[in-house]
């Protein structure tokens, strides 16, 4: 039996939460791009909707944190975990919210045929995907083998981004007329692009909680 | 391809993180130190140094040899019978274990303050000038300003100098905890020695000693053996581990309790086994 048995317990609890957070931000990201593809209005607004699980997540994760903190005034690997979890938490959190911005597009968007088909988009979707779910799970595992895979997918994600962006801005020049869904599926590349980065940064503090220092993955 | 780029702060650290020692700085060095109380070893080869105007804590479970250690630093070891050294202890230079080494003359550099407050059964002031007056100062109007100058070092002369001439037996715990702090000063010591010196004090007294100390080391050197893993943490600049009588790791605090080398002191201070 560990001395610290309830610290342990607590320690769980805080990995168990942010291991939903994930989940449900993974969902929440899946759908985004399920209603962007299929035009579905009343999807994005669902989504839009749910996302204050994910708010209430994140403090819930940051309370038990902070009680960490002052109830068992953790140090070393204890320390470093809880810190991690801290910032890797308004990470997810903020992925999630890209979902809802995605929504929001897909509602400006409407019923308007797609300018073109989306498949960069569906490609940038499906890798920042992957980064989250490998991320979380380096985080779970103490893994940095697959934080750095994390950050090796970033770049995939940035070139498919400088790509997609490069196609929109000489489609507008020549098509005017597609500026207001062409700046919105601007603004998806942008979000996926950001989210990815939020990724690499979970990678980041994966890093630090096992090796106790910080590193630089975004460069 | 992204690159694992450490952040410059991460390089700084690893590059300070060495003992910063050169020969004029160190206080005592510890080398290859075993000791024997009859068959037991107590202490097997420690290898220890100790840099001036800093805090050195020294944690470690109970029996790992902690307090040993820091009674070799005054030699109070030898009070004890059938204590065996080995090896050696350099003071600013000079082995303190060898015969020719007068104690009474290391005691007068060396001040020591205990768990338990342990004033003399005299006036406060009597308490502070006690250590001066064995030493042979007889001047008033000296010891006056010894006895004011020690108080308020300690951080306790505006609580008590309107009642020097009370019994120190009638100061709280922590008062009196600071009184030998203050008579400790009187002799103008190059270290101090604390063994658990606020175990037996509540947290505010606790505080005030902490806070005394971070004053203390811009002009002693103090060793401190503390139970208490968040004290170290904040007090102390360097501090050694020790385990069954051998020093695990000995490293800057903050790498100590952020980022240890050796396992066995990370599971320590994490509380997962002592």
């Amino acid at each position: 039996m560990p001395i610290r048995e309830k610290f342990e317990d607590d320690l769980n609890k805080l990995q168990n939460r942010l291991l939903e957070l994930g989940e449900f931000t993974n969902h929440a990201l899946a759908r985004a791009m399920e209603a962007l593809e299929t035009q579905n209005v009343e999807l994005a607004l669902e989504i839009m909707d749910d996302d204050t699980k994910a708010d209430i997540l994140e403090e819930e994760i940051n309370d038990i944190s902070i009680w960490l903190i002052a109830k068992q005034q953790p140090v070393a690997i204890d320390l470093r975990r809880i810190i991690a979890a801290i910032k890797i938490a308004t990470d997810v959190e903020r992925i999630a919210d890209f979902a809802v911005n995605i929504a929001k597009s897909t509602i400006r968007i409407g019923t308007d045929p797609h300018v073109q088909p989306l498949d960069n988009i569906k490609q940038m979707h499906s890798i920042m995907m992957e980064m989250l779910r490998l991320s979380l799970e380096a985080f779970n595992e103490d893994d940095i083998e697959k934080a750095k895979q994390v950050a090796d997918m970033d770049d995939q994600v940035d070139d498919l981004y400088g790509q997609t962006i490069r196609s929109f801005l000489s489609m507008n020049q020549s098509n005017p007329e597609l500026l207001p869904q062409v700046t919105q599926l601007s603004f998806v590349c942008r979000f996926l692009e950001r989210a990815a980065d939020h990724c690499t940064n979970i990678a980041e503090s994966v890093y630090y909680l096992v090796k106790g220092r910080r590193y630089d993955l975004n460069s | 391809m992204a690159k694992t780029m450490e952040t410059s702060q991460s390089q700084t650290e690893r590059q300070t993180n060495g003992t910063g020692s050169n020969e004029k700085n160190i206080v005592y060095k510890t080398k290859e130190l075993n000791l024997w109380y009859g068959d037991n070893q107590a202490l097997k080869n420690i290898n220890l140094e100790i840099i001036e105007n800093e805090v050195t804590a020294i944690i470690g479970p109970s029996g790992c040899g902690k307090s040993t250690y820091i009674k070799t630093l005054n030699r109070m070891i030898e009070l004890i019978p059938g204590v065996r050294t080995a090896g050696e202890i350099s003071y600013r230079g000079r082995n303190i274990l060898d015969k020719s080494y007068e104690v009474e003359e290391l005691r007068t550099k060396v001040g020591m303050v205990f768990q338990k407050p342990n004033p003399f059964p005299k006036s406060i002031y009597e308490n502070v000038v006690y250590g001066p007056r064995i030493h042979g100062i007889r001047d008033k109007k000296i010891l006056n300003e010894i006895a004011e100058k020690s108080l308020r070092g300690a951080a306790i002369w505006d609580e008590v100098k309107d009642r020097l001439n009370q019994n120190a037996y009638g100061l709280s715990g922590g008062q009196q905890q600071r009184l030998c702090i203050a008579r400790c000063l009187a002799i103008e010591p190059d270290v101090i020695l604390m063994d658990e010196p606020t175990s037996a004090l509540d947290p505010i007294s606790t505080l005030k000693v902490e806070e005394l100390m971070q004053e203390l080391k811009k002009s002693y050197s103090i060793i401190i053996v503390t139970h208490n893993m968040q004290q170290a943490a904040r007090i102390s600049d360097k501090t050694a581990f020790f385990l069954n009588g051998e020093v695990v790791e000995f490293t800057k605090t903050t790498k100590m309790f952020s980022k240890p080398d050796d396992q066995r002191t990370e599971d320590y201070i994490t509380g997962r086994f002592g």
